[in-house]
C-alpha cells in the first residue's frame, strides 16, 4: 500500500473540488485532488450550459469542467484517480488524516475537502432495472439518439429534467414530462422554452408507478397523485431525473450529516470536525448550482489554508 | 477517439485478431460520456485482479463499431454502452448502459471462471 503526505487533500472533480484546488495549490499547499471514473460530477451530465456568470452564449459540460482541470493543472495541483472508500483520523492531537481508496492507496493529510456531490436518484418502480439501457435511461446526452422519431418521457420538473426534455426534442417524436406537482421547479428561462417547443408535452401532477416491456420499454403506468388513477401512457423510452442522493458514503462515520445524508456545514465550509470541510452540491440545504458548488470550493479552500495555518501557528493575523 | 489507459480497438482486424488471440475478452463500446467513463474506469482497475481477460475499449461512432453494434445480442440496446463479453470468438453475454463494479465483477466470475 502506497503512503503519501499532503498538507490538503481533496476528493471529488467537479466544480467545487477543481475551485478549492485551484486556490489552495495557489496558496502553496501541497494539495492532491482526487477524481474518481465512478462518481463524476453532474456537470459531465450537462449539455449546454448558458448561466455560467462570465462564459457568454454556451459552454458544453464537459468543455467547462475541462477548462477547471486545465487552470488547477497550471497552478500545479496534483491531480489522480481513485474511488475513496474511508477517512480514518490517525493522530488525535496533530490532527491528521488517512484517505483510504478502493484500490488500496493510502494518503496523508492534515485537511480535507469533501466535494463528491451528488448522483441521480431512481424511481425504485418495477421494471426499472430490467429495462435499465432498454429503454429506461438517465443521460439524454448519451442516449437521447437512440430514440430519433420515438416517443419518450421525461420524469421530473427540475432544471435537469427540463433542459434534458429540451435536448431530448432534437431526436423524439414527442416528449411528455410527467411532475408529481402542478407547475415546474426548473428556472423559468427553462420554463419558457418547454412550454413554447411543440414536441412538448405535460403530464401534471402524476408519478410513474412501473416500467413495462418485453425487451424494450412500451408502456408506463401513470398515477395521478390526486385522482389517485392509475392510467397506461404507450412510449418508447424513459428518462428519469427526479432529485439527486449524495454521494457521501464514505464521510458518514467521520461527519455529521442529515437523516439522507448530506452534510452540514457552516457558512465556511466547517463541518463538525475540525479540518473538514465539504464543499458543493453534497451539502445540507444548499443549492445546487455550478456557480454556488465554485463559490463553495473557494471558501473552502480559505477556510482549509486559514486551518491549516492555524494549527501550524503561522497564521496572518 | 477514447481517453482510456485501456487498449483500443480501432479497426475490425484489431477486432478479429484480439478475439482470435485470447478465450477470454470484455470489450465496452462507447464514447467519452457519463454512462461510459465509469465503466472504462472499473475494466482499468479489474485488468490487475483478471489478467486471463483481455479488456479493451472501442469508440462507438468508428467504422468498426459497427461490429458490435450490430451484434444480435445486442438489438434493442437502446444505452450506452455496449459491453460484450467473448469466450472462444463467439459472445456469451452483453449489457447495456453503465454497470457497477459488482454487477461487471459477478458477471465476469460467473462467465469466466
Amino acid at each position: 500500500m502506497s503512503d503519501k503526505k499532503y498538507d490538503a487533500i481533496i476528493i471529488g472533480g467537479g466544480p467545487a473540488g477543481y475551485s478549492a484546488g485551484i486556490y489552495l495549490a495557489r496558496a502553496m499547499l501541497k494539495t492532491l485532488l482526487i477524481e474518481s471514473y465512478t462518481i463524476l460530477s453532474q456537470l459531465m451530465l450537462t449539455d449546454d450550459i448558458e448561466n455560467y456568470p462570465g462564459v457568454p452564449g454556451k459552454i458544453k459540460g464537459f468543455e467547462l469542467i475541462d477548462n477547471f482541470k486545465k487552470q488547477a493543472e497550471s497552478f500545479e495541483l496534483t491531480i489522480t484517480e481513485g474511488f475513496v472508500e474511508k477517512i480514518i483520523q490517525i493522530d488525535d492531537e496533530k490532527r491528521k488524516w488517512s484517505i483510504i481508496t478502493q484500490n488500496e492507496s493510502k494518503y496523508i493529510a492534515e485537511s480535507v475537502i469533501a466535494a463528491t456531490g451528488a448522483k441521480a436518484r431512481n424511481l425504485g418502480v418495477p421494471g426499472e432495472d430490467e429495462l435499465r439501457g432498454k429503454g429506461v435511461s438517465y443521460c439524454a446526452i448519451c442516449d437521447g439518439a437512440f430514440f430519433k422519431n420515438r416517443d419518450v418521457v421525461v420524469v421530473g420538473g427540475g432544471d435537469t429534467a427540463i433542459q434534458e426534455a429540451l435536448f431530448l426534442t432534437r431526436y423524439a417524436s414527442k416528449v411528455s414530462i410527467v411532475h408529481r406537482r402542478d407547475r415546474l421547479r426548473a428556472e423559468k428561462i427553462l420554463q419558457q422554452q418547454a412550454f413554447k417547443n411543440g414536441k412538448i408535452d405535460f403530464i401534471w401532477d402524476s408519478t410513474v408507478d412501473a416500467i413495462e416491456g418485453n425487451n424494450n420499454v412500451e408502456n408506463i403506468k401513470v398515477k395521478n397523485v390526486k385522482t389517485k388513477k392509475i392510467t397506461d401512457f404507450k412510449c418508447n423510452g424513459i428518462f428519469i431525473f427526479v432529485g439527486f442522493t449524495p454521494n457521501t458514503d464514505y464521510m458518514k462515520e467521520v461527519v455529521k450529516t442529515d437523516d439522507s445524508g448530506w452534510i452540514i456545514t457552516d457558512s465556511k465550509m466547517n463541518t463538525n470536525i475540525p479540518g473538514i470541510f465539504a464543499a458543493g452540491d453534497l451539502r445540507a440545504n444548499t443549492y445546487r448550482q455550478i456557480a454556488t458548488a465554485v463559490g463553495d470550493g473557494v471558501t473552502a479552500a480559505l477556510s482549509c489554508e486559514k486551518y491549516i495555518s492555524g494549527i501550524r501557528g503561522t497564521e496572518y493575523i | 477517439m477514447l481517453n482510456t489507459n485501456l487498449k483500443h480497438l480501432e479497426t475490425e482486424e484489431e477486432t478479429q485478431k484480439v478475439l482470435k488471440e485470447n478465450e477470454k475478452v470484455m470489450i465496452c463500446c462507447g464514447r467519452m460520456g457519463p454512462m461510459c467513463i465509469p465503466v472504462y474506469g472499473i475494466m482499468e482497475e479489474l485488468e490487475q485482479h483478471y489478467p486471463h481477460v483481455a479488456f479493451r475499449d472501442m469508440d462507438f461512432d468508428i467504422e468498426a463499431a459497427f461490429f458490435i453494434r450490430n451484434l444480435p445480442e445486442c438489438s434493442g440496446f437502446m444505452g450506452l454502452p455496449f459491453t460484450v463479453y467473448f469466450k472462444n470468438g463467439k459472445v456469451i453475454a452483453a449489457t447495456t448502459s453503465i454497470q457497477s463494479k459488482s454487477q461487471i465483477t459477478q458477471l465476469l466470475d460467473r462467465i469466466f471462471k
